[in-house]
């Protein structure tokens, strides 16, 4: 344990040394700046029912920044140490591959958390100008955050994966990119597409990352989409794990 | 497993496709032991190190450290080596003692532990006036130093350093070789290196690596001795020249001998043995015996680059004839 905690404080502070964390945070802010003014404008003109996180969260915006920060936040994490040469120090360590992973994958998701936290203020914001309570529901906000948290493990833990099977940064970044948006992409199907017609649309459905948002937005958390999530993270850091060891098999 | 010895390889392979880079090597290494890698580039060193390390696979043979199997209990053996790649790679972004407490606790240290190691191990490499400074910001010869207070901070009982003295200015070198020199008191060490003089200065015992394959494996002196195999003897003399010329004739122990004139009265002899013995008393005992004057009595000594060159060169020859 102390090995892995040892190792995502170094990941964590790896992207504060470098320019990489300061360029996705700055990028986050910049478009939820623009999410919360179109939001603003929104709620001025007609009144909505959906809650102002869903307003907020589960838009266009969401996914542009998701499938953007990404790649950017995962594609260091095994291509850097490959290229520069400290995969080799780090591996003669004696260090598990599980321990690495584990490391690797938390570090980013560390990351990830990090760059959506300040955005907790346009929410509270909004709370104080409005001066209704009702208009911010702590539990459907956590819900929310609950939901971007496993969403985001999931895209975390492909771009492990992309950045484990090279050493080049872009390569794993562009390889990160098309998993990320192959599942948007499948997803958008399975909203354009009236769901649970046929045997495929059902699937489509279970594996919607777009439906699941909408409901975390909502406050809904399905254990059903819970379960997918961890299944799916677990699955990418399996691969992982069998390509870090892969370097040992005969 | 504590007496078993340090490094235990055994017939071992490792090829690539379309290319062997470590051909069937055998060798031990015993505890205490300074042993020196040495052989062109791309002989296998690095190659060999890095299978000791865990990092590579073997294609055959066995390794063991310390008497644990390289590729069987590769957790036991990282826990027991302190090992520098080639490129002796760091995180260009963080302090030095900060990359080195990072290290420590990589290498399974506590808390207050690694903090005590790190301090020792500053001071060992000289680094604790740079203990504040960012790694990427260092002269090469510091980081090196840092890469070895890496490999020294978990107190292992085997140093590997490939190439510590790569790219260094020569007061680095001697700096680096002299922090080896004083590990290697308490510790194992297996070096490697292309640079012959480093290997004897700082080592102990010697393999000879040469594509893929183990032509030597000595102590330097004995090697050294094996390769004399001539043992010439130069001898400048004044004396006349007939009696100079003749008085080796009846002498079995001298196989070849020749005569050039100097300057003035003086004659430069040189004189190969028969068996190896060495000719310098018989030489002095003729020159006193005659009262001739002599002004220099050598015995050529073969370096080990000589040793090297010949070695190597001989492998190359065998190969052009098969």
């Amino acid at each position: 344990m102390n090995v892995i905690l040892a190792l995502i404080r170094r990941e964590l502070g790896g992207y504060f040394k470098s320019l990489i964390g300061y360029v996705v945070i700055a990028a986050v802010l910049f478009l939820f700046g623009f999410s919360f003014v179109d939001m603003l404008d929104k709620l001025n003109g007609i009144p909505q029912d959906a809650p102002v996180t869903e307003q907020f969260y589960a838009t266009v915006y969401f996914w542009v920044i998701l499938l953007i920060t990404a790649p950017m936040i995962t594609m260091r994490a095994f291509a850097l140490e490959k290229s520069t040469g400290t995969y080799e120090s780090l591996m003669t360590a004696p260090v598990g591959d599980w321990q690495v992973v584990l490391a690797k994958f938390g570090g980013t998701l560390a990351f990830f958390a990090l760059v959506w936290l300040p955005l907790l203020g346009c929410l509270f914001i909004i709370r104080h100008f409005t001066g209704d309570p009702a208009t911010l529901d702590p539990r459907v906000t956590a819900g929310t955050f609950f939901g971007i948290l496993l969403i985001g493990s999931l895209y975390m833990a492909m771009g492990c994966f992309a950045s484990s099977l090279t050493r080049s940064q872009i390569i794993a970044a562009m390889f990160s990119f098309l998993l990320g948006v192959g599942l948007f992409v499948l997803s958008l199907r399975s909203v354009a597409l009236s769901s649970s017609e046929s045997g495929w649309g059902a699937v489509l459905d279970h594996i919607s990352v777009m439906r699941h948002l909408f409901d975390f937005s909502r406050g809904i958390i399905d254990t059903r989409q819970v379960v997918f999530y961890l299944t799916a993270t677990a699955f990418f850091l399996y691969l992982t794990q069998r390509v870090v060891e892969s370097r040992r098999w005969k | 497993m504590i007496d078993s010895p340090m490094i235990e390889v055994h017939d071992l392979t490792k090829r690539y496709p379309g290319r062997t880079a470590v051909d069937g090597i055998t060798f031990t290494v015993g505890r205490g032991e300074v042993v020196g890698f040495l052989g062109p580039n791309g002989a296998g060193k690095s190659t060999t190190m890095r299978i000791l390390a865990c990092f590579l696979p073997a294609t055959g043979g066995t390794a063991r450290v310390a008497g644990y199997d390289v590729y069987r209990e590769p957790d036991e053996v990282r826990r027991r080596i302190g090992y520098m790649p080639e490129s002796n790679p760091l995180h260009l972004d963080m302090r030095v003692r900060e990359y080195l407490k990072f290290r420590a606790r990589l290498k399974g240290l506590g808390w207050q532990r690694s903090r005590d190691r790190v301090d020792v191990v500053l001071q060992q490499c000289g680094l604790t006036d740079v203990h504040r400074r960012i790694t990427g910001q260092l002269s090469k010869g510091y980081r090196q130093r840092v890469g070895l207070a890496d490999a020294l901070v978990h107190e292992p009982d085997l140093i590997m350093l490939d190439e510590p003295t790569i790219g260094l200015d020569p007061h680095q070198i001697r700096a680096v070789r002299a922090l080896i020199k004083e590990l290697g008191k308490t510790t194992t060490i297996l070096l490697s290196t292309h640079i012959l003089p480093e290997v004897e200065m700082t080592c102990s015992r010697v393999l000879i690596l040469n594509q893929g394959r183990i032509l030597a494996a000595d102590t330097t002196e004995n090697l050294e001795r094996k390769l004399s195999l001539d043992g010439q003897v130069i001898a400048e003399i004044a004396a006349p020249h007939e009696a100079l010329r003749d008085c080796w004739r009846d002498l079995p122990e001298i196989e070849r001998w020749d005569v050039t004139p100097a300057d003035g009265d003086w004659f430069r002899v040189a004189l190969t043995p028969r068996n190896g013995a060495d000719l310098r008393p018989l030489v002095f005992a003729i020159v006193r015996e005659n009262e001739w004057g002599l002004r220099e009595l050598t015995r050529s000594r073969h370096s080990l680059e000589d040793i090297f060159i010949h070695l190597t060169r001989q492998q190359g020859k065998e190969l052009t004839a098969l």
